[in-house]
């Protein structure tokens, strides 16, 4: 099997574990991954707020690299890359305008783009191309007795539910499960909003958000949340001490990329998954899973 | 058009009449010059115009042209024949013209309503009326069919509208089958506490009627039975009727309940406890069933699932009515009409997962609780939490469901009703309790509804305008702690609100029964883009369908409050009883009819008739047509490769009569 | 236009937002708003806006939009789509939330001290100068201009970060990162067309 791969900015920066996990866990279940050649930033939540039809057009400058690189489809870690890039084909299909106009933009880059490049979410690939079955079966190392909270976030199955519920998503769930783990199907706030970049813009809301998330997952005695987007990943992690701070908690909860948790079922080594560039220490949870 | 068709009669007098329907088509199409040219059209003796033709002033000049100048043959340059060939075909049989004889011409709805253009519309009113006087000339004199009406009538569906329209039948002496797939009468009413805005004991008021139909001579009740198969037509129904096997004599059952005491099998859910309680393998639904036999459930009962059973039901029954034995009984009944009165089903809400029905304890639906607060229910009428404790907060969420494009865009229209009428019933039982009541717009239309409202929020109900946007047991306080918080903004305060709850009634909206599509094509009839039962006309027509002789009534043809049922149920069995009180019915003569001599035997037609209204006989090796069944939609006309069905007012020299006619100018 | 739109820029910006929102696929269901409030109840942060997305709505339809342009409300949407997902209308909430972003920049209406324009001016300066997003250059400048606390609020995960190798100082420039000046270009040509 083998997927166009696009990584997103911050797996240059603060999401940097993402990224090598995913390459860790994906070269475990024999899945090649081709990076996105000279791809750009997606826009995100941050370009829609300054032009709709120019953020259309970045996004789908990397549809186009993607349609002339290869005819895989296109497969996506962040959550919010994944909407922006999905968002984007669903417009161009939508409106011929949009199409019209992104076209124009990419042609004065001799570029175009036809709308029919397919984005998935890396969930996705995993739970609905490779499939729970194959999935078991490359397990070295059943997560059993790891209590599993998977958080979706927002922008996992928002707006679209291309492949999950956009109220109550269960696909991690079911892949979680597939590998062993005992997992919270459901704690309040799976798929609540985390606050995103509101963190640095105004810190208090995010805060509160995150208090919220953790405070679900705290009562539901999760071992650890594992997150399928860089920024709820930071807000998470990076921010549980400000949260304890902030609301008189003493949450130690550690946080994951869920590529870093399943690479370790599928036999990776915690050095391979970048466990060791986590803020909360996740050591405990390695060491709680059945060898 | 083949050369050697001639006109028919050598001597036609076509009159025309060009109507101005005020100025719905004179403020678009230029009569005069329309009526002038036509006056000059081979065949046309004379070409009126008038304001409205379908007055009765505008009838006499149809009436009076026919006596006093030979007119035979007339056109009417009006609107759409579906609103007034009737009127004129009637003014032109009083005049002693044979009906058929006359034909209108649609130069509104297809013409002087959907041009812009003035010269263009009066140039299609030409085509249009021109296609009527060439055709006219080939129109034959047909005189309707009239089929013998069966003078007895079935019921489908064994709830209040059902049984309304039975007793209501019966009162003027004619026959009835009541059909019911449940094992006793009553719908969705039996499990009521009370109704509103009265606050009638829904039983009270029920039972009477539930029993009337019971002990009544014309009413053959068919309960714990469906309708497996419908043939006929209108007046001539042919209906196949299974009577599911009960496992126990009816004839000899007393209901005396002492099977269901000795039965080993006690934990089925109920399903007229909505789950909540439990049931024996043998079972009557409700204390005040009709009829009261009892029923035994083979999916359950160890003896019919072949397991090893001491059969104590066997012992304990004096009369012996036990039967393992029974089977299916199907019936072939003949009726002459039949009323669909098949009720609706709750929108179950575990399909929006944000209220956490099914996954949060006391979050309850609208028929749980109305189970709860009944006295015959699983909790003796106590109003309490799975725990078995009072509420001290209960809110109450509308429009679950509802208003909804992602489910269900209508309006029940009797949710802001039963909420309020909840909202009543626990703080009776349960005064100290908080109650709120979250709504979108209170709907209080009926007579006595707005005082109702008044009444409740005199007794302190917490009126809070806001859709809830999510059910959450996760506390962020101490005062949540253990409670489930309904998070909404209320919009009238313009602030988002955690309001905590120990129960939480989901008052969702009311849907199709999820077989009504099948059903209503077993019947020959069509639902709504709802999924409702489809009336003939939404203000005019509500209790008909499309199909003659198939009525419907209450909630299967939309949601409707019990004073609009019984109403709707009245007014069904008016139309019934207004086909089947008469010996015969007229049909319509505009039939097709198969020629045996031409008919080379490929059954073409027999496939494709919507209305199985051809038949092949064996003998001959050829089609009929069953003239009273025919709706002269033409199909079998168009799909013959022999052109041999000719349909009667619609042939082909009429058809090619009337293009040459349009593209004559 | 309502006769509520008094002022000339109230005008304006309402004609603007007709304009934009009527020509996205499904803008038109503004229309059939029925006050519900459910947006306003899912909304994660709607207790610290000055209007919630359903007030916003209410507004548009009195002729107000320009006292939502103006204040806090658009830019404490996180996209979280939560609204969008259960509005019972299908209204697209948070793309109008966004439409109304790219209005208070556009007419230079964002309040003066706010921290999330200046993000999404420096995100935006960052993607074009590099092609991607550089991270810490983006929290540097953000820092600067607007946040004197973070560095100290931010000290201890900062460090950590910092030695797990998240945050790299230097940024990679794409071979194509010119291509994005041109792609705007022309469709700032494209408007300045039709305008």
């Amino acid at each position: 099997m083998r997927y166009l791969y696009y990584p997103g900015c911050s797996s240059e920066a603060t999401g940097k574990a993402y990224d090598i996990s995913t390459r860790a866990m994906m070269e475990k279940l024999g899945v090649e991954l081709v990076e996105l050649d000279d791809w750009n930033c997606c826009g995100a939540t941050s370009y829609f707020n300054v032009r709709e039809l120019d953020s259309f057009a970045i996004a789908a400058r990397n549809l186009a690299i993607a349609q002339k690189q290869g005819d895989e489809d296109l497969c996506v870690i962040c959550n919010a890359c994944y909407t922006t890039l999905a968002k984007t084909n669903r417009y161009i299909e939508e409106s011929p305008e949009v199409h019209e106009a992104v076209n124009g933009a990419l042609g004065a880059v001799d570029r175009s783009y036809d709308g029919k490049k397919a984005v998935r979410h890396i969930m996705d690939v995993l739970v609905n191309d490779i499939g729970i079955e194959a999935l078991g079966e490359k397990v070295t190392r059943r997560l059993t007795g790891i209590k599993v909270a998977p958080y979706y976030g927002c922008q996992y199955s928002r707006p679209m539910g291309a492949f999950d519920d956009p109220e109550f998503p269960t696909t991690m769930d079911t892949f979680f499960t597939a590998l062993g783990a005992d997992v919270i199907t459901d704690y309040a706030g799976k798929s609540k909003c985390c606050g995103g970049m509101m963190m640095l813009t105004k810190e208090e809301g995010a805060l509160r958000l995150c208090h919220e998330l953790l405070e679900g997952a705290h009562k539901a005695g999760a071992d650890v949340i594992v997150c399928a987007c860089p920024l709820c990943e930071m807000n998470l992690e990076g921010y549980q001490p400000r949260v304890n701070k902030a609301f008189g908690t003493d949450y130690d909860i550690p946080v994951m990329y869920f590529t870093q948790l399943a690479g370790l079922a599928f036999g990776a080594s915690p050095k391979a998954l970048a466990l060791d560039k986590q803020i909360v220490s996740c050591d405990r949870v390695v060491a709680a899973i059945p060898a | 058009m083949s050369g050697e068709e001639e006109a028919k009669m050598p001597e036609d007098k076509i009159a025309v009449y060009f109507c101005h329907c005020g100025s719905n088509i004179a403020g678009k199409v230029d009569v005069d010059k329309v009526v002038a040219w036509a006056a000059e059209q081979p065949n046309v003796t004379v070409a009126r115009e008038y304001k409205y033709m379908c007055s009765d002033p505008g009838q006499d000049l149809i009436k009076d042209d026919i006596q006093k100048l030979g007119v035979n043959r007339v056109v009417v340059a009006a609107c759409s024949p579906t609103m007034h060939e009737p009127t004129f075909r009637k003014a032109a049989s009083d005049a002693g013209l044979n009906p058929y004889l006359l034909q209108m011409a649609n130069v509104r709805e297809h013409c002087s309503w959907v041009t812009e253009d003035r010269d263009e519309a009066t140039e299609k009113a030409m085509r249009i009326l021109n296609a009527q006087i060439h055709r006219l000339p080939f129109n034959e004199a047909l005189d309707p069919i009239e089929v013998p009406v069966n003078p007895a009538v079935m019921v489908v569906g064994g709830g209040i509208a059902g049984i309304e329209a039975a007793l209501k039948l019966s009162a003027t002496g004619k026959k009835v089958y009541l059909v019911e797939k449940k094992p006793s009468i009553g719908g969705h009413m039996a499990m009521f506490d009370k109704t509103f805005p009265t606050l009638d004991c829904a039983a009270c008021i029920l039972t009477p009627k539930m029993s009337a139909a019971g002990k009544d001579p014309n009413i053959e009740m068919l309960a714990y039975s469906e309708v497996e198969e419908v043939e006929g037509y209108v007046g001539n129904f042919k209906v196949k009727v299974r009577k599911k096997a009960r496992f126990v004599n009816t004839d000899t059952c007393t209901g005396c309940g002492a099977c269901i005491e000795a039965c080993v099998v006690r934990k089925v859910p109920s399903e007229f406890d909505q789950g909540l309680g439990k049931r024996s393998a043998v079972y009557i639904p409700f204390p005040q069933a009709v009829p009261l036999r009892a029923t035994i459930d083979a999916a359950n009962c160890l003896t019919l699932k072949g397991k090893k059973c001491k059969q104590p039901c066997v012992t304990a029954c004096g009369p012996g009515a036990i039967d393992f034995e029974q089977q299916d009984e199907v019936l072939d009944l003949e009726v002459g009409a039949i009323i669909m009165a098949t009720g609706f089903e709750l929108w179950e809400p575990d399909q929006d997962p944000r209220y956490g029905y099914g996954k949060l304890d006391n979050v309850i639906s609208s028929l749980e609780f109305e189970r709860i607060s009944n006295a015959s229910g699983p909790t003796g009428g106590h109003i309490v939490c799975k725990n078995g404790e009072a509420p001290k907060s209960v809110a109450i969420l509308h429009c679950i469901g509802s208003r909804d494009q992602n489910h269900q865009e209508f309006c029940s229209r009797v949710c802001c009703m039963y909420s309020l009428k909840f909202s009543h019933l626990i703080k009776e039982h349960l005064p100290d309790t908080e109650v709120y009541e979250l709504y979108i717009d209170m709907r209080c239309y009926g007579k006595g509804y707005e005082e109702f409202y008044r009444r409740l929020m005199d007794e302190g109900v917490h009126m809070v305008r806001g859709r809830a946007a999510e059910v959450t047991d996760l506390a962020m306080s101490p005062e949540e702690e253990g409670r489930l918080i309904v998070k909404t903004e209320d919009t009238l305060l313009g602030i988002v609100r955690r309001i905590p709850a120990d129960m939480v009634i989901l008052s969702s909206g009311l849907s199709p029964a999820k077989d009504a599509k099948e059903v209503s094509q077993t019947f020959g009839f069509g639902c709504s883009g709802n999924g409702f039962f489809l009336e003939r006309h939404p203000k005019l027509e509500p209790v008909s369908t499309v199909t003659d002789g198939i009525f419907i009534a209450g909630c299967c043809q939309y949601p409707k409050d019990i004073p609009d049922t019984v109403a709707q149920a009245g007014a069904a069995a008016a139309c019934a009883l207004a086909l089947v009180d008469n010996p015969t019915v007229k049909v319509e003569p505009t039939v097709s009819y198969i020629d045996p001599e031409k008919c080379c035997g490929c059954h073409i037609c027999v496939s494709v008739c919507p209305h199985t209204a051809i038949q092949f006989n064996e003998e001959k090796k050829v089609a009929e047509v069953i003239t009273a069944a025919c709706k002269g939609c033409g199909v079998c006309v168009a799909a013959c490769g022999s052109n041999v069905p000719q349909q009667a007012g619609y042939l082909d020299n009429q058809i090619f009569a009337e293009i040459e006619g349009a593209m004559a100018l | 236009m309502t006769e509520l739109a008094t002022t000339a820029q109230a005008k304006e910006l309402h004609r603007q937002f007709c304009e934009d929102v009527m020509s996205m696929p499904g803008g038109e269901k503004i229309n059939i708003c029925q006050q519900c409030g459910t947006c306003t109840g899912s909304c994660p942060t709607s207790y610290l806006m000055d209007w919630g997305p359903r007030e916003v709505i209410a507004a548009f339809r009195a002729g107000m939009i320009d006292r939502v342009v103006k204040g806090n409300t658009i830019w404490l949407c996180t996209s979280c789509y939560s609204c969008t997902v259960r509005c019972p209308a299908g209204i697209k909430i948070t793309d109008l939330m966004y439409e109304l972003k790219r209005m208070a920049i556009k007419y230079d209406l964002a309040p003066k001290d706010g921290k999330s324009p200046a993000m999404t001016k420096y995100f935006v300066d960052s993607v074009h100068k590099h092609g991607r997003n550089h991270e810490v250059e983006l929290m540097a400048k953000f820092m600067l201009t607007k946040d004197w606390g973070l560095p100290f609020k931010f000290m201890g995960t900062g460090l950590k970060l910092f030695t797990a190798g998240r945050l790299p100082l230097f940024a990679k420039n794409i071979r194509g990162r010119e291509e994005l000046d041109k792609i705007s270009a022309y469709l700032e040509a494209q408007e300045a067309k039709t305008q």
